[in-house]
């Protein structure tokens, strides 16, 4: 048996998330008494891995594998795992792990928990925590199957440093053209911001802002701080910023650990996407916004007084460190 | 195109989530429950292709009497049929299993389904049933278009939007995106009225057994009050930020 997760790459580097699945399996690995094996696919760093405890890397490496594609790529963890004899595979939760992780899991006849948020509470039974209700509760899954697969929500444990030699091996899974009937036919990927679901803080604005125009603040704030902008959903809604900015149940989670909050309220359903955020600050106008009972830091003020002064300062402050 | 929508039956988005005393039941008093809101942009999609381009619309639910509302609901919505399998469901590959008794003896071109339910947020079910069935499979479509046998979905990524060109049958998961919040449907007298009279079908549930269940639940730790910093002082708050919450 092994403990076997997938590390995932953009074009050939780690993000971070990577080395928190690596940090992951170890410490599950090491639970368990047994190896951490992590598979790569057309990774161009695997040694960069061993900082986070890999017992063995297994990596695959193949140009029809150069786009992501969720069969192909669920096909080859499904086989490293068989191979490496796993009984525990864990994913990441970006937006191709959550594409790739249900088909993985019939693959492996795998009961499959998404959205796990802490190491295993117990291997037998096997139990996990994960998040539930849109982040208003946790909810405890035991799995029954041979095979257990765990989906992380990133930030969840963090990086964990534990310098290892591994094991490398290349591997050559077999596929076969039929995994290759969803086809990529073009990407367009947002250059030069940070995204919501890599930012470590993200600067989310409301209708407090009164209108796009003012958006220069949010974005100045966010640039000093190397933060993803966001906006709550009547913002979206009006148009003001495009949907992929939304944050709430029906948009965007945030698992960041700093949100900073401006002019937004604090609905039910923006509170929901916002639940895993480490650290919350709130600036309104409004001492009654709801915001102000789930944020920990807070500013009763006006946000075009506040935000500009907030920025500059913030400049200041890095100039020093 | 027969199409197939998967409906989930959840609580209200604005709903307060509580817990039974032992923790061991979600407690449903008070809650109202709704279709789940990535379903009903799929049903709406699935209206578009039905009214567009020709297309018969089923719904269809895992789950016990209690569903049949909201199945009537999708029903006042616009879809033509609706199946409720009758089980109580458990576990994502239990309800995808169930799901795809239904596809394989009804046959349908493309089922949509919403990318995840909001109250177990699994996001599983969708990719189980495309792998159970081997139909192909897109996750997270904020676009979806159908010619003849050919598909082109787009897909949201991280940073950024991806086109994909694939062949029906197909699993698509849908959002936000796939049609937009202001064109969802919402029931008129005329299609609550004609809603009792379309079919219902209520069928067995298979075999399958859940793959996992539920331990207990928990609710988040309360929060410790805000601390509220004067708007005048910045400086704390920066303060706060970077040597008690080490963010900054």
């Amino acid at each position: 048996m092994s403990v076997l997760v997938f590390a995932d790459n953009s074009e050939g580097k780690f993000k971070k998330t990577a080395y928190e699945m690596v940090s992951f399996g170890k410490q599950i690995a090491k639970k368990a008494e047994t190896s951490l094996v992590v598979v790569a696919i057309n990774a161009s760093e695997v040694d960069s891995l061993s900082a986070y405890g890999p017992d063995k890397i297994l990596s695959i490496d193949d140009d029809r594998l150069s786009t992501f594609n969720a069969q192909a790529y669920a096909a080859c963890i499904a086989q490293a795992a068989e191979k490496e004899s796993a009984t525990i595979v864990a994913i990441d939760s970006s937006n191709d792990g959550l594409y790739l992780a249900p088909i993985l899991s019939v693959k492996l006849n795998a009961g499959f928990a998404s959205n796990v948020v802490d190491f295993p509470v117990s291997l037998d039974p096997f139990t996990v925590k994960r998040k539930a209700f849109s982040s208003k509760g946790f909810n405890f899954t035991e799995i029954h199957t041979a095979i257990k697969l765990l989906g992380l929500a990133k930030n969840s444990i963090g990086l964990i440093e534990e310098n290892s030699s591994p094991e490398k091996e290349s591997f050559s899974p077999t596929l076969d053209d039929q995994m290759f009937n969803v086809t990529s036919k073009s990407i367009d990927k947002t250059t030069g911001t940070v995204t919501i679901a890599d930012a470590d803080v993200v600067v989310s604005g409301g209708r407090g802002l009164k209108g796009p125009e003012n958006w220069g603040m949010i974005e100045e704030l966010a640039d000093v701080l190397g933060a993803a902008t966001a906006c709550s959903k009547p913002v979206s809604d009006m148009g003001w910023r495009p949907h992929s900015e939304h944050v709430g149940q029906t948009g965007k989670p945030v698992t960041s650990n700093l949100y900073i909050a401006i002019g937004i309220s604090g609905a039910i359903q923006h509170l929901a996407g916002v639940n895993s955020s480490k650290v919350k600050v709130v600036v309104n106008n409004d001492p009654e916004a709801p915001f102000f009972k789930a944020a920990d830091y807070g500013i009763v003020g006006d946000a075009f007084e506040v935000i500009p002064e907030l920025t500059n300062k913030l400049k200041e402050f890095k100039s020093t460190l | 195109m027969k199409i197939l929508v998967c409906i989930s039956h959840v609580p209200d988005t604005t709903s307060k989530i509580n817990f039974s005393a032992d923790n061991s039941q979600f407690d449903t008093t008070g809650v109202q429950f709704v279709i789940n809101p990535y379903d009903e942009f799929v049903l709406t999609r699935a209206m578009w292709f039905k009214e567009k381009q020709g297309a018969s619309v089923t719904v269809a639910s895992v789950g016990t009497a209690s569903v049949e509302p909201t199945l009537r609901k999708a029903l006042a919505i616009g879809a033509d049929d609706a199946i409720r399998i009758d089980a109580e469901p458990t576990d994502g590959l239990m309800v995808a299993k169930h799901l795809a008794e239904v596809v394989k003896s009804e046959g349908f071109d493309l089922v949509l389904a919403g990318k995840e339910s909001i109250d177990y947020n699994g996001g599983m079910v969708p990719g189980m049933l495309a792998e159970l069935l081997g139909y192909n499979f897109v996750n997270a479509c904020i676009g979806l278009e159908i010619n003849e046998n050919n598909a082109e979905a787009v897909r949201e990524i991280d940073g950024g939007k991806e086109t994909l060109n694939c062949i029906l049958p197909l699993v698509a998961a849908g959002q936000k995106g796939i049609v937009e919040e202001k064109d969802l449907r919402i029931p008129n007298m005329r299609g609550i009225m004609m809603a009792r009279k379309k079919p219902l079908k209520i069928v067995a549930a298979s075999e399958a057994q859940p793959s996992s269940t539920t331990a207990k639940y928990e609710k988040p730790a309360a929060k410790g009050a805000c601390k509220l910093v004067d708007a005048g002082n910045i400086d704390e708050l920066i303060s706060l930020l970077h040597n008690e919450a080490k963010v900054i």
